[in-house]
């Protein structure tokens, strides 16, 4: 780990388990029940996060000295947003099919809880090293638990991982569904999304007590 | 005594092994157990949670019963092998071979309700170390009665292991739950597979197998057809009383569920209250209902029409509205606990459960979803009728202060 200082390792770990801003912080859900019902677009949408709280993190740490903290908000909201929009015009250009899945949810980014969360709590107190690692261990964060919900909601839900049949077909009855299993539409509703976050912060915090507060 | 006390030192002895409270389950649901209090005064009273719950299911047998013999009937009177019954002794319907059709159909339901939902229990006092609750008991009858017959084994075992964990083991187990479990596993399985929950195939024994084939047959429950504006031809008040209808097991014969109301009110296991409000709610949305048809407000042509033409008292004798005002609503855990409150959560309830069926010809049966929303609301109604309460003492207080 020459790369990284204990401290700063810290700073992306951390994130992951057990300060995870969706679990732990409960920040971030209304796009992980929005979108997790494919795994393709819970990844997509990882990235998006990643690549705004990555960047936006360090311009906000760089210009930390020079906003005036009455208008700080509106300054990060014009740098989430920028960032936002580049994302958005990416996706139409290069992946427009997914970006129509999306919708909306692309652009709510900017309201996503993480990112002015992070701006406010960590970018504008820290140098842009820091502030980079911050955000990339706090999108990571978001993700793991969007491909986790994306991962079991679109098996269970469609039978398919990233559009791919893997239980068989369930029009032409093979593989799993021969033997009568079939889809559960359940998963695919937002309600689903939610019970399997709950279920996720069940697991963590059983395994780790020190995470219950009362 | 023999056998009470060898199981008792065996207690004893295992005192502090893991699974005795699976032990402890089985051993006190055969005999009281020895432990008795040491100090203080208690009120003693016979009704504890098990004879409360076996309430419930002693008022449930006679729906199980009959839907059974109903499972069988209605799988016969399809294939055309048997004549209609006419009225509640009909020689068709009490017969063995609708006995054997119908247990074969139905009691494999009752075995997997029980063996799952009770595995969860065993599973869950083990890792936290309580003694198993009764809870289950009661939900493990509903369930079977709440499903359609020919539902698949394996999707009634992942809902009821959905239902129990997630309706009432995250929550606190027995006594805690927001929810009733029972509904949570029918609103798990309405959800999940639709095409199992709906239509015109899965009332009756036998006719998804049939689909497709010259054999096909069909049965259609009553709020279906009439959610499609078609004519119910040749459907008597006096079968849907009785219970010779398609539906699920245990919801069809409101005659049946009378009784068991009655029952349950007489051992005052279940609250009038509830279930006499609710009727009244769900009377009174069939009167609005009827009132606007007859105002010429709606047309032939609107897909309400046919649901909202039904007049007001029918709705008590279609679908399970009574059913669940009896056995759904009264839950003790989930419903109002003020004596005002249970009369908005029952009247609420009805009112809910038959806007739901008219407006919503996706959801035929609005019942369940009515108590699941009224189950969330209810303790909120009880906050406000306490409140009410305190507020006026209060008022008396000062005036007499004054």
């Amino acid at each position: 780990m020459g790369l990284l200082s204990k401290k700063d390792t810290k700073l992306i770990t951390d994130p992951l388990a057990d300060n995870n801003p969706i679990t732990i912080q409960v920040l971030g859900i209304c796009s992980a029940l929005a979108i997790t019902a494919e795994l393709k677009a819970s990844i997509v949408m990882s990235v998006a996060v990643l690549f705004v709280l990555g960047v936006g993190n360090v311009v906000i740490s760089l210009m930390r000295n020079i906003i005036p903290s009455k208008i700080r908000i509106i300054v990060q909201l014009i740098v989430v947003a920028s960032l936002v929009i580049i994302v958005d015009q990416v996706l139409k250009a290069f992946a427009y099919e997914l970006s129509k899945t999306l919708s909306v949810f692309v652009g709510l980014i900017i309201t996503n809880c993480i990112i002015m969360g992070r701006f406010e709590a960590f970018a504008l107190g820290n140098g842009p090293w820091k502030s980079f690692l911050d955000g990339i261990g706090n999108a990571l964060g978001y993700a793991v638990i969007l491909i986790i919900v994306g991962f079991f909601r679109e098996l269970l839900g469609s039978g398919t991982l990233l559009g791919i049949p893997v239980l068989g077909d369930p029009i032409e009855k093979t593989g799993v569904y021969s033997i009568g299993y079939e889809n559960n539409g359940f998963m695919l509703m937002p309600p689903m999304a939610l019970i399997i976050v709950g279920l996720i912060i069940w697991v963590q915090r059983s395994r780790n007590t020190d995470l219950i507060e009362d | 005594m023999g056998l009470k006390q060898n199981l008792h030192s065996f207690k004893m002895k295992n005192k502090d092994k893991k699974w005795l409270p699976a032990f402890n389950a089985l051993f006190t649901f055969l005999y009281t157990p020895n432990e008795t209090t040491h100090n203080g005064t208690h009120i003693k009273a016979a009704d504890d949670l098990k004879r409360t719950m076996n309430t419930v299911i002693l008022a449930l047998v006679p729906c199980l019963i009959f839907g059974i013999f109903n499972a069988g009937y209605q799988h016969y009177l399809a294939l055309g092998e048997i004549e209609a019954a006419n009225g509640f002794l009909g020689a068709s319907f009490w017969t063995l071979d609708n006995l054997l059709v119908g247990a074969a159909t139905v009691l494999p339901l009752v075995v997997v309700s029980y063996g799952v939902g009770l595995a969860v229990e065993f599973v869950f006092a083990v890792i936290k170390g309580h003694e198993v609750e009764e809870g289950y008991l009661v939900t493990g009858m509903l369930v079977p009665l709440i499903v359609p017959v020919d539902i698949p084994l394996w999707m009634l075992a992942v809902a009821v292991v959905f239902g129990v964990v997630i309706g009432k083991e995250v929550f606190g187990g027995t006594g805690m739950n927001i929810l009733n479990p029972a509904l949570t596993i029918r609103a798990f399985l309405f959800f999940a597979y639709p095409t199992w929950m709906s239509g015109d195939k899965v009332w009756v024994h036998g006719a998804v197998e049939r689909a497709g084939t010259p054999d096909a047959i069909s049965g259609e429950t009553l709020l279906g057809a009439y959610a499609q504006n078609s004519s119910l031809a040749g459907i008597d008040y006096w079968d849907m009383f009785w219970g010779l209808i398609p539906g699920s097991v245990g919801e069809t014969s409101k005659f049946l569920i009378i009784i068991g109301a009655a029952f349950l009110i007489f051992t005052k296991i279940g609250s009038w209250r509830i279930i006499l409000s609710t009727l009244i709610g769900a009377l009174t949305m069939g009167l609005i209902f009827n009132g606007v048809v007859e105002l010429g407000w709606i047309g032939e042509s609107s897909k309400f029409y046919g649901l909202m033409t039904v007049p007001f008292w029918q709705h008590l004798i279609i679908g399970s509205i009574l059913f669940g005002a009896v056995y759904m609503a009264t839950d003790p855990v989930t419903a109002s606990q003020t004596n005002k409150g249970k009369w908005i959560y029952g009247f609420l309830i009805g009112f809910i459960s038959i806007m739901i069926r008219v407006f919503n010809p996706a959801y035929p049966e609005g019942v369940f979803l009515a108590i699941l929303l009224m189950n969330v609301f209810a303790p909120t109604i009880d906050h406000y009728v306490v409140q009410g309460n305190v507020k006026r003492r209060l008022k008396r207080v000062k005036v007499k202060a004054a």
